[in-house]
């Protein structure tokens, strides 16, 4: 069984007791516990369910590279699915759970899987859902959506808040044990700014435990001397419970820091996501132990040597009273000492090198425990939880020499340095044969701006796994670091640190040598993902030659832990299945983040009405407050109607448009854009911008004009007013002020920066109101201050003046075909006029009107909608709006676009009217035409869609506009418009200007 | 992500600052170009593995176009420069000659 020991445990405070709650049970643990540690203290090695098998599992590591010991922690605002319980800290009251079975942890039905694994092999998805083709949707999806997925995702809004950090720094440091400190140390006293990071509780990495001395003293009086050594400049940052999350191009780098995990709900954010810029970062971040491919490495109990060692000295946890150990490497050959030293007993350490001549196994020799060369482990026996182990020859097929009884495993497979930070952004590794590892190559680094390597790898992610020669590294990557950003650090030696000396690994990628097929399947490379030796060498036979495809297809290493455990097992087996080395099979590319991040950090304080910032016209507030329907129009929110008492929506949009045309309407149109090119060149450039030509535009008049791109399609519309010589003001839709600015910059600034033209974007410099109507004149004549009269301010010119007392520059422009005045006022006096129109048109029947009223009002003028009638792919030509065109000009953005062979095809659709033959039947938005016709592939031949479609209470009668085939040339023929319901709706191609084809009503 | 010095205001700027504009130095042909002509403006980009010219917008800055000599395999800055210019400065086009000796120098 795995107990709290009497005493030892350097990060609990045995004088503080924490109960936590885990599946439904009140627990209890120290301060300083992780999940893992606290639940092993209460005989808890069962931590949860493969994904794949149910298989139950136990928790393998004591960091973050644990595969299998998955919780769900929290409740409803903070529940929060799949956190390692090896990371996770304990809290008084903290509440969590195994996930992954049903219906509880110690009885899984889907545990079955395991029994059918023989019909689950690699590639089992692939090949099972070939076919038919109707057992996905009917069979197969529902039966993996509810047994797929591991933690169940959260219900409840999350209740803590994240912030962001940036920070600009010379070095980062990424790691905190003894390489890290040296190299932020010698780099912080040179005088670099230096920010260390380190993910765990508490700096130092491995050296305290794995009994390192540094200048004679153990590692952790050095320790302490270096931190407070780095306290002292003020250069350096620390940070701990902080992780290098992943390192990006030009020295980006996530730093991940987990503020208030350890303590439950507290007051401030959780944690910060800090965005760092760093000329170089020193990757310190250790290496991960690897297990052993023999069978039955699954089974609970069955755990990585140096976590055992772990929950010895860090928790003061022993996670078995009977421990075996199988090790291909001196390291091991520690745990077995540190069970040895705590009182608890170890059958045998089971070795299958030949010589044992390093100093450590020595140790345990002369410490009495029994241990075997040359052997292997045969099978683990047990279902739950370790019951024994069978002794075998590493050099044969398992056959079984001795029984060993025992309650747990401890496996050390030889370690891989974390080599994920150099990688990240193109690091490139070399593979060591000696001690089977890859290394960073510190010929081919990652490349920052300047050409340079700026991630430099150092101690033992750097392939030193002795800490002697990790120290040192660590010392000369802080001076590189430093020298690299130019400071100039003094010559000193590293501290020296001494540890045992080990001999020799031995790679050892099966066990035993020559394990036969049944051993092999249940031999297990990636625990989260289930992924056996077995799948990996039938995916090889298979013919997936490429590391990257045999991940993809047996899902080896693509689970939550991204093959910490497993990369390296699983490369070995393909290359010897392949017969191939290992360095030619390759690695698969590792990717940011390191170890999960979570999504609320990523969002930061982006949510609610952070997400998306909204813009609001100055009249905003009052539309609010009087029945506005809101509706977002770009950035912006306007109002698709106003809502009078229980009016419905339909009802108060007919109300507008019928008042609009017999009385007067008002329209917030502060939206639209509103730019300013003013310099001698500037009709020459407009001239170019738009399809018309607006450099003989008189002073005082308004032009309606088309922008196009380079490709010939149209972009945007507008109405051009000249205000003096040298400046015009061009009007841009709604949603196409920011776009349109920048486009005109782009020219500006890169063709024709020689052109003496200036833009500036007063968008939101001023509020503009429509008065549209009848009354419109009015209403105006009615606050005074300037002649509106049709002489004085005839149609499409505008003047500058005064309305009511503000000054304000009347367009004489219709949207909507009626007497219509566009006013523009400063925008602080927006609100004000507003008010003053509606006063002063109370008497006249004046009512604000939103934006489904124009746009039906529009289409009852067959006025064209950027956005409706245009999709990218639509030229002012095929919405018969060649008069806009220039034939003058020698050239303008599109012109030579709008000459392809495509463009002037005769058989491009072409924008007509639609009426309906039912006047009240609406066609659907975006229907098409249908000739009856059919093409090879079955479908129906379409001639034509729809682009706008209402019902116009105007004319009460259903209109339309449409792209049709030959459509202008078809007038009065009547074609089908087949909706989902199955009806077809039949529409006679007319005029697309409905009302007042003359313009009697705006011409007054 | 990418950190270009923005040669208008000076500043090291994030490429969450920037909007990229593709290829540099593209020669417009306008009206009364010919296919040819108008295919290779409007469609035709050399995409190099290896050093690229290139516009770049500092949009969230001080909002001025330039351009940029990068590496498109390592992501190496060679300089940034004005997009007022036909052509790569003298200077940078040796800078780069020197670094990257096989380079086929600047083509139209």
């Amino acid at each position: 069984m795995s107990t709290r020991l009497q005493s030892g445990g350097r990060l609990i405070d045995r004088t503080k007791q924490i109960e936590f709650n885990w599946n439904g049970k009140r627990l209890n643990g120290f301060q300083g516990d992780t999940l893992a540690s606290a639940l092993l203290a209460n005989d808890q090695m069962l931590m949860g369910r493969s994904f794949k098998y149910h298989r139950p599992r136990g928790v393998v590591a004591a960091g973050p590279e644990e595969p299998n010991a998955l919780m769900g922690t929290g409740e409803d605002g903070r529940f929060e699915p799949n956190q390692r319980a090896t990371t996770t800290e304990i809290y008084q009251g903290l509440k969590s759970h195994s996930q992954n079975h049903w219906p509880s942890l110690e009885f899984d039905v889907g545990a079955i899987n395991t029994k059918l694994s023989r019909f689950f092999p690699a590639g089992f998805y692939y090949k099972t859902f070939m076919a038919p083709s109707f057992a996905w949707k009917h069979v197969f999806e529902p039966i993996i959506r509810k047994s797929a997925g591991l933690g169940k995702a959260p219900t409840h809004k999350d209740e803590d808040s994240y912030e962001y950090f940036y920070a600009h720094v010379d070095v980062v440091v990424a790691g905190g044990g003894i390489a890290g400190l040296q190299a932020a140390l010698t780099a912080g006293q040179a005088g670099a700014t230096v920010l260390l990071m380190e993910q765990a509780v508490d700096y130092g990495g491995r050296a305290i435990t794995d009994g390192v001395t540094i200048g004679g003293k153990p590692a952790a009086a050095w320790i302490k001397s270096t931190l407070a050594a780095l306290k002292k400049l003020p250069n350096v940052q620390m940070r701990t419970r902080m992780m290098a999350a992943g390192v990006y191009d030009h020295g980006y780098l996530l730093g991940y820091e987990r503020l208030t995990d350890h303590m439950g709900p507290s007051d401030g954010p959780r944690q910060r996501l800090w965005r760092i810029r760093a000329k170089r970062i020193v990757t310190a971040t250790g290496a991960i132990e690897r297990p052993l491919s023999f069978a039955g490495n699954d089974i609970p109990g069955v755990m990585l040597a140096g976590a055992v060692r772990d929950y010895i000295a860090d928790y003061g946890v022993s996670v078995g009273d009977r421990t075996v150990v199988v090790t291909n490497n001196d390291d091991g050959y520690r745990t077995a000492i540190a069970l040895h030293e705590a009182g608890l007993n170890v059958p045998c350490i089971i070795d299958p090198r030949g010589d044992l001549d390093g100093e450590l196994p020595a140790k345990a020799i002369a410490l009495g425990i029994r241990v075997e060369n040359k052997s292997a482990i045969g099978k683990v026996k047990g279902g739950k939880r370790v019951e024994a182990v069978t002794l075998c020859a590493q050099a044969g097929e398992g056959a079984t020499l001795e029984e060993i009884k025992c309650d747990a495993v401890a496996m050390s497979g030889g370690w891989s340095p974390v080599v994920h930070l150099w990688s990240h952004c193109g690091g490139k590794l070399n593979w060591d044969a000696d001690t089977a590892m890859f290394r960073p190559d510190p010929a081919r680094p990652p490349l920052g701006a300047d050409g340079t390597g700026f991630v430099i790898a150092t101690g033992t992610a750097n392939g030193h796994l002795d800490a002697a020669a990790a120290l040192k590294d660590g010392h000369a990557a802080g001076m590189t670091a430093a020298k690299e950003v130019g400071y100039k650090p003094a010559r000193a030696a590293a501290p020296l640190a001494a540890s045992e000396r080990e001999a020799a690994m031995m790679p050892v990628w099966s066990m035993p040598q020559g394990a036969s097929y049944e051993l092999k399947s249940k031999t297990f490379l990636d625990y989260q993902n289930d992924v056996k030796v077995s799948d990996v060498r039938l995916a090889a036979q298979e013919g997936y030659e490429s590391v990257e495809h045999t991940k993809r297809y047996t899902t080896l290493g693509m689970a939550t832990d991204q093959g910490k455990l497993s990369n390296i097992n699983g490369l070995a087996v393909l290359a010897d299945s392949l017969n191939a080395d290992i360095p030619n099979v390759g690695t698969t590319t590792f990717r940011p983040p390191y170890h999960p991040i979570s999504l609320g950090s990523i969002a930061g304080d982006a949510h609610n009405e952070l997400f998306k910032p909204i813009r609001k016209t100055p009249m905003h507030q009052w539309i609010d407050e009087n029945g506005g329907d809101w509706e977002p129009v770009a950035d912006w929110r306007r109002p698709y109607c106003y809502k009078q008492g229980s009016e419905s929506v339909e009802d108060a949009v007919t109300r507008e448009i019928l008042n609009t045309r017999e009385n007067c309407g008002l329209l917030d149109a502060s939206t639209l854009g509103k730019i300013i090119v003013k310099g001698p060149d500037a009709g020459k450039f407009l001239d170019m911008m738009y399809t018309n030509m607006m450099s003989t535009l008189k002073v005082g008049h308004c032009r309606y004009g088309l922008m196009c791109s380079e490709n010939g399609f149209l972009s945007d519309d507008g109405v051009v007013a000249r205000l003096d010589e040298n400046t015009f003001l061009c009007h841009t839709t709604s949603g196409g002020s920011d776009r349109i600015h920048a486009h005109m910059e782009e020219w500006l600034q890169t063709e024709w920066w020689d052109w003496k033209v200036y833009t500036a974007n007063t968008t939101e410099q001023y509020a503009q109101i429509a008065v549209v109507g009848p009354n419109a004149r009015k209403v105006l004549e009615k606050l005074g201050g300037m002649d509106v009269s049709a002489e004085a301010l005839p149609f499409m010119t505008f003047k500058d003046g005064e309305l009511g007392g503000i000054k304000a520059r009347p367009y004489r422009i219709s949207f909507s075909g009626e007497l219509s005045y566009e006013i523009a006022v400063p925008a602080s006096q927006g609100q004000a006029f507003w008010d003053m129109c509606m006063e002063a048109g109370k008497e006249f029947g004046i009512q604000p009107y939103g934006t489904e009223c124009l746009h039906v009002m529009r289409a009852e003028k067959g006025f064209i909608m950027i956005g409706d009638e245009t999709d990218g792919t639509v030229i002012p030509q095929d919405l018969g709006l060649n008069w806009a065109i220039s034939k003058k000009k020698e050239d303008f953005l599109g012109k030579r676009g709008q000459q392809r062979s495509h463009m002037t095809d005769p058989n491009r659709w072409k924008l007509v009217g639609l009426k309906t033959v039912d006047p009240a039947k609406v066609i659907p938005d975006g229907a098409y035409a249908v000739d009856g016709t059919m093409r090879e592939n079955g479908m129906h031949n379409m001639i034509g869609r729809v682009t706008s479609t209402y019902f116009s209470p105007t004319l009460n009668h259903s209109i339309a506009m449409g792209l049709v085939l030959n459509g202008p040339d078809r007038m009065g023929e009547v074609i089908d418009f087949p909706t989902i319901g199955g009806e077809s709706i039949k529409a006679e191609i007319c005029d697309p200007v409905f009302l007042d084809k003359e313009g009697a009503r705006q011409n007054v | 992500m990418l950190l270009l010095n923005c040669p208008c205001c000076g500043i090291d700027a994030d490429e969450t600052e920037l909007e990229a504009g593709g290829e540099a130095h593209i020669t417009r042909h306008g009206a009364g170009a010919s296919d040819d002509d108008f295919e290779t403006y409007m469609f035709m980009r050399k995409n190099p593995k290896g050093v690229h010219f290139e516009r770049w917008r500092h949009a969230y800055g001080c909002g001025k176009w330039f351009h940029a000599a990068r590496c498109t395999m390592t992501l190496e800055v060679f300089g940034t420069y004005s997009a007022q210019t036909l052509e790569p400065p003298k200077a940078l086009i040796n800078k780069i000659k020197k670094k990257r000796p096989d380079w086929e120098g600047f083509v139209k």
